[in-house]
Formats: structure tokens, C-alpha cells, sequence
């Protein structure tokens, strides 16, 4: 009972911290149609601007000002390139990002250098929230549920209560009529893309002091926030919502699993030697495939269900 | 104007000759590990000490009379790119090439080096591994061209369950290592001395997981808590280790930690001070040994130390170093085949004890030492726990010198002699 509840809250803030991710991803994929392949690396841009802010003026400052950096630099990209490219179809703007991406790779090791950095939890938010029977469970990781509950709250607010929201879902299906109305729809596309921007930043200064902030953290979070987005459906928030979850729980319990073919056929009758045909195969266990279970789900989602769980369009 | 350009010219053209001069003049020895990604912290501590090895060598007056030079090449722990790095090296001429990180790396270089000095005899490469511990290097897999510097696994694990037998206190031990033929060969190494040396301990957990991709260890520790296990052995490295330590101390997971890597590279500071006595770590060097020979060396190398990388952790890489150095002036030549003869076989005394390159099978024989990470003195530990690590207030505290012949295991290497 108490691992599961504590692998049941595992799952759910590593979850809660790919929808962070990938709630800007498939926003701007939404709003623009434009797959953004240089996501991840606003995430490590978020991670590495926070990390530098809190060495001068702390942590919470660099809570809100590194993602604003980041939705700047977002924004500007936009406006100065991805505008640009727009007009030569998706296929450019496709090139563009996956250009872009190792641009800021390359920025980043220039200026930060190729090991680790120093960026770690402020001593106010380290130790334990509460106790789940004899496990501690820690402040921070309350904290980056915290941190992402409220993101999805005032992402869903601002885009179905406010103004602003309405004239981007609008901007979105009809984009001549509403310039036709008097909005400014470039300048709506270039806030959106500097919003997803600044989404991935924030998500990075929460990711980059619970784990590692390294040049190659954007390679290693980059595959699986396509899968969060291809398994929710392209395009949709609530979609990425359970699909982060889904995954975040998968990939914590699987690893607590140590079940393996062998034992399945061992209910059979049938045993597992090492003479088998692909004993080793047979071998593995759960726990071991861990990591290429959201993978495999992704997989099985684009044969079966190619929309996604909760997408709209069919892939 | 003429005038200029020619004077320019001939300056150029001594420019280049004192350059060539200088090129006969070095022996270089390719530095092939991570230099980026996620082990790039590891593979730049080598390097810097390395570098400070040639430094101290070349204002020493150098070997044979000839300047030391350590070239970089990043391989991104990757065996894939080691090899294409591999080539670059023998494009360049370069003779020797030093690596550590990673077994898989280690075995696909011994393999492609045999291959290249068979088919180019008089261009041959000596690899000379300081870190890179599967034991099947040294025994199925040998090469004369191979020499380790570092215990391989099955003796560090032979030293860790040395001081493991006389620990009553320990139960149930849990095993997580990478999934690779390192983090293999610890697994089942430690599986078979515990039954012999401590029958009556249970092995409640053996888990791999994969090499530099987990980011959040937290499930691993549950399951650890789960098991009920009061230690865990690990050979985990770099990140891996530390976000293994990171997430047990956050989720306040009370094992005591049997590893082979816990003593360096970002670990100490990532566990904090709340690890204090509950780490154990075994290699060849730390420190803060007794009668330690090398506490000037170690201090030199401190003084100049680069930011990331402040403490003296390779005393091996010293020993490796001082022995090329040995076999050269031996051999009176800086020939690898040569060299190599030279090298097999050679006893030598060392900063702590006597060393010896096994000529069986090209592994260095040498004491090793299991310590504990205590509070340092300043922070009110005991007070042989003089220098600590990486300024985390943690410093090592010896447990228990363990001689060479607790730890030498039999070798079932055929070597084949060029």
C-alpha cells in the first residue's frame, strides 16, 4: 500500500512536469499548426537562465523571470524567422525549428561550457512535505505540482474567460475575418509562440534543479514530449493533460514491476531455460523496458487510434 | 614592401620548421572519453588531471627528451564514436590513447586497436585503460596492447564484501547498476561473493536500469524502501549516481551505500551532509589514507584545479603515467611495441604500496581501500577526516586497507604476443 501510493505520487508529479512540457507544444501546434521541434530547447534555455538569475538575485525571483526571457527570446524568433518562413508551408517551418534547435544547443555549450551546472533547490523548498507511513515525501515535488496546477488553471482561463483567449481560438479556425474585425493576428501568432516559449521556460526552471541542468537535457526530454503530444492528440491541452499523466504513471510503475514473459508462460506450464529461442528476450523485465514503454504506446495509439485520446483531427 | 614580405616569409617558414621540431619532440597521448552530455563532467576530471601530470613531467625535463602532450577527443561515451574518434588518432600518428568511461567503450577499443596494429605492423597503438573495470578485459577479451591501470570490478567487489563480512549489522542488500556489461559484471560478482562470504545475507533486489537516461530516480527508491533492504550495492557513475543518492535522500531512504563510485564528481555535493556514514566507497586512493605519499602531488593538483573539478580523485592515473614513463626510459624508446614489452611485468614501489603489472594478463595489482564519507573535521567529524570533498563538509575516513592478495582474482586471458 505504501508503494503504491508513493509510486502512484511519483508518477503523478513526473507527469505533472511533462505536461508542463508539452501544454506549450501542442498550444502552438493548436493555435499555428507549427510542430516545434526546438521545444525541448526552450526548456534547457529555461533551466540554464534560472540557474544564472538565482546565482545573482535567488531562486523565486528567477521563478518568473527566466520563463519571461525565454517567451521573449520565443517571441522574437518568431517574428524575425518563423514569420518569415511561414509563407514556404509547414515543411519549411518544420526545417526552421529542427535548425533552431541545434543553434541554441551550440549556444548553450558555448556559453555555459558542456558539464553540469550548479543549479540546485533552494534550501527553503528541500526536505519532507509530509509522510506517507515511513516515506518521506519531499517539499519540491509538492511544489512542482503546485507550480503546474496552477499553469493548466490559468492556461484554460485565459484562453475560454478572457478576450485575448477568444480572439486567438478565433484567429486559430478564421484568421481573415478577424483581421477583417481589427485584430492583429501576426502579432497574436507571435504572442502565442513566445507564450509556448516561456511554458517550456518555466517548465525548466522546475525540471533543471530536481534533476540535472546539462547541455544535454533538451536530447533527453525531446522524444518523450512528442509522445505526451501524439498520445493526447495533436492539439489538444486536455488531451496533453491525461496523456502526461498516463505516461508519467506508466513509466513510474513499470519500473516497480518485475514481472517477465517467462513468468507468464511459467502459468502455462511452459518453462524458460536458457535454451529457449529468445530466452533473454523472454528474460526482461518490466522494469527494464521501462523506458521504451511510452514509446510502444505511442506506437499502438498511431495504429489504432491515430487522432490521439482526446484529439479532434484525424493524424 | 618586397622587403617586408620576405623577411615575413622567412619568419613564417622558421616559424613552421620550430614547429615540426617540436612535434618530433612530443609523445602525445589521445585522451578519448566523454567530454560532452551527460558524463562530460567525468570525462573533464581525467583530462585535467592528466594534463597536470604532463605539465609537472614536461618542466621536469620531460622522457627521453621529448615533452608529454594530452589531446582531447570527445567520444560521448559512445563506442560508436570512440571508433571514428579512433581514426582521427591514427590519422594523426598518435601512439597512445588513454580512456576510462565505460566498459563498452573500453571493449570496443581494445578490439579495433588489436585489429589496426595486426594489419599495420611499426604503426602500432598501445591502450592504456585507467578506468574501464569489466573484468572480461582483462581475461576472455584480453589484448596485449591493453593495459589496465584500475581494480577491475570482480576486485573491487572482492574488497567491498571483504568489509561487508565483518558488517553484522547488514541484512538485506539491494543491487542497482546500468544496464551494461559493467553494471552487469558488478551484479553478478556481488551475487557470488555475498553467497560465499556471507551466506546467510538475502539479495532482495537486483535491478538494471539503463545507462544515462533516467532523470528521476524516485520509483527506483520506493522500490528499494519497498524491498525493505538496509543496504544497497551499486556500481552506478556520474549522474547516475547522483541522482540515485539525490533521490534517496529526498525521499529519506536509510540504507548504507556500498559503491564504487559515490567518492567524486558531483556525488558528495549532491548527497549532502545528511549522508554522513552511510557511504562506502572503494578505490585505490582518497585523501585522506594513512602515510599518504601522494598528499603533495594531491595538494599541487588542488592549488591549480580547475572550478569543476577541484579534488585529486585519479591517483591511478598518476601510477599509469609514471609507468609509461618507467617502461620508456626501460625500453630507451618511445615505440609502443617496445614499450609494451617493457611495460608487462614491471614492478614498481608506489605512493602507497607495491605495484605490479600482471604479465598474464596486463591488470595492475595494487592495494586498494574501502572508506566511509564522514563528516569532515571543520564540521565536527573525527579528526583524520582532514580534507573533504568537493567542499561538501563530507570527507573520506578509511574503514580498511585491503592488501593485493585478498583482491587478486585467477585471469583466464591467453595472451597473444606480436
Amino acid at each position: 500500500m505504501e508503494f503504491f501510493i508513493v509510486q502512484l505520487l511519483n508518477g503523478i508529479s513526473y507527469g505533472l512536469l511533462l505536461f508542463m512540457l508539452s501544454s506549450g507544444l501542442t498550444l502552438v501546434f493548436s493555435l499555428m499548426g507549427v510542430l516545434n521541434f526546438a521545444h525541448a530547447s526552450f526548456y534547457m534555455l529555461g533551466a540554464y537562465f534560472a540557474y544564472q538569475v538565482s546565482t545573482y538575485i535567488g531562486f523565486y525571483p528567477a521563478l518568473v523571470i527566466a520563463p519571461l526571457l525565454v517567451g521573449g527570446i520565443g517571441m522574437l524568433v518568431e517574428r524575425y524567422g518563423l514569420r518569415k518562413v511561414h509563407r514556404y508551408g509547414h515543411v519549411a517551418e518544420l526545417l526552421f525549428t529542427f535548425g533552431l534547435a541545434y543553434l541554441i544547443d551550440e549556444a548553450v555549450h558555448l556559453v555555459w561550457g558542456r558539464a553540469a551546472v550548479e543549479y540546485r533547490i533552494p534550501p527553503s523548498l528541500e526536505g519532507p512535505l509530509f509522510m506517507v507511513f515511513t516515506s518521506q515525501y519531499p517539499i519540491y515535488r509538492g511544489f512542482m505540482m503546485l507550480v503546474s496546477m496552477a499553469m493548466l488553471v490559468s492556461i484554460w482561463l485565459m484562453l475560454t474567460r478572457t478576450r485575448i483567449g477568444l480572439v486567438i481560438q478565433a484567429a486559430l479556425t478564421h484568421p481573415q475575418t478577424v483581421e477583417a474585425l481589427g485584430h492583429n493576428v501576426p502579432r497574436v501568432f507571435m504572442l502565442v509562440f513566445g507564450g509556448g516559449a516561456a511554458l517550456a521556460g518555466l517548465a525548466g526552471v522546475i525540471g533543471g534543479n530536481a534533476f540535472v541542468t546539462e547541455p544535454g537535457m533538451a536530447a533527453a526530454v525531446g522524444p518523450i514530449i512528442f509522445v505526451v503530444v501524439v498520445v493526447g492528440g495533436m492539439g489538444s491541452l486536455a488531451g496533453a493533460f491525461v496523456a502526461s499523466l498516463l505516461i508519467g504513471c506508466l513509466q513510474t510503475f513499470s519500473v516497480g514491476l518485475d514481472w517477465k514473459f517467462a513468468g507468464l508462460f511459467a502459468r502455462f506450464g511452459w518453462t524458460v531455460t536458457p535454451e529457449t529461442p529468445f530466452a533473454t528476450l523472454w528474460n526482461i523485465t518490466l522494469a527494464q523496458a521501462a523506458p521504451v514503454l511510452p514509446y510502444l504506446l505511442m506506437v499502438l495509439i498511431l495504429i489504432f487510434r491515430p487522432r490521439g485520446l482526446l484529439g479532434t483531427r484525424d493524424g | 614592401m618586397n622587403r617586408k614580405f620576405v623577411r615575413a616569409a622567412a619568419v613564417g617558414a622558421a616559424t613552421a620548421l620550430l614547429a615540426l621540431g617540436a612535434q618530433a619532440q612530443t609523445i602525445k597521448v589521445a585522451y578519448i572519453d566523454p567530454l560532452s552530455g551527460p558524463f562530460a563532467n567525468t570525462g573533464a576530471q581525467g583530462l585535467a588531471e592528466f594534463q597536470f601530470y604532463a605539465e609537472w613531467l614536461n618542466s621536469h625535463g620531460g622522457v627521453l627528451g621529448k615533452k608529454l602532450e594530452i589531446v582531447p577527443f570527445d567520444n560521448k561515451v559512445s563506442p560508436q564514436e570512440s571508433l571514428s574518434q579512433l581514426k582521427r588518432v591514427e590519422d594523426e600518428g598518435i601512439r597512445y590513447i588513454t580512456q576510462g568511461n565505460s566498459s563498452a567503450v573500453g571493449l570496443a577499443l581494445s578490439d579495433a586497436v588489436t585489429k589496426y596494429n595486426e594489419r599495420n605492423p611499426g604503426k602500432e597503438i598501445v591502450y592504456l585503460n585507467y578506468a574501464a573495470v569489466d573484468p572480461a578485459l582483462t581475461n576472455e577479451k584480453c589484448s596485449f596492447w591493453h593495459f589496465r591501470f584500475d581494480a577491475n570490478s570482480d576486485m573491487k567487489m572482492e574488497a567491498l564484501t571483504a568489509v561487508m563480512a565483518k558488517n553484522k549489522n547488514i541484512h538485506k542488500v539491494y543491487l542497482i547498476d546500468q544496464d551494461y556489461s559493467f553494471g552487469h559484471a558488478v551484479a553478478d560478482a556481488a551475487v557470488e561473493m555475498l553467497k560465499r562470504k556471507r551466506p546467510d545475507v538475502q539479495i532482495v533486489g537486483n535491478e538494471f536500469h539503463p545507462i544515462g537516461k533516467v532523470k528521476d530516480f524516485a520509483p527506483y527508491v520506493a522500490k528499494i524502501k519497498a524491498a525493505g533492504a538496509d543496504t544497497v550495492i551499486t556500481g552506478n557513475w556520474g549522474n547516475d549516481m547522483s541522482l540515485l543518492v539525490k533521490a534517496g535522500r529526498e525521499a529519506g531512504l536509510n540504507v548504507d551505500w556500498y559503491t564504487y563510485y559515490a567518492g567524486g564528481l558531483g556525488t558528495p555535493t549532491a548527497m549532502g551532509e545528511s549522508a554522513a556514514g552511510h557511504v562506502k566507497i572503494v578505490a585505490e586512493y582518497h585523501s585522506n589514507v594513512a602515510n599518504n605519499k601522494a598528499a603533495a602531488w594531491d595538494a599541487a593538483y588542488r592549488k591549480q584545479a580547475p572550478k569543476g573539478n577541484p579534488d585529486f580523485y585519479y591517483l591511478r592515473g598518476k601510477i599509469m603515467f609514471d609507468m609509461l614513463v618507467a617502461a620508456m626510459k626501460k625500453a630507451n624508446s618511445d615505440d609502443p611495441k617496445k614499450v609494451a614489452y617493457a611495460l608487462e611485468g614491471m614492478k614498481m614501489q608506489g605512493d602507497l604500496g607495491e605495484l605490479e603489472m600482471r604479465k598474464t594478463d596486463h591488470q595492475l595489482i595494487q592495494p586498494l581501500y574501502v572508506f566511509t564519507l564522514q563528516k569532515s573535521a571543520a564540521h565536527g567529524g573525527p579528526k583524520e577526516a582532514k580534507i573533504d570533498m568537493e567542499g561538501s563538509g563530507l570527507a573520506p575516513v578509511t574503514d580498511a586497507r585491503i592488501e593485493p592478495y585478498v583482491t587478486v582474482t585467477p585471469t583466464s586471458c591467453q595472451m597473444k604476443r606480436p
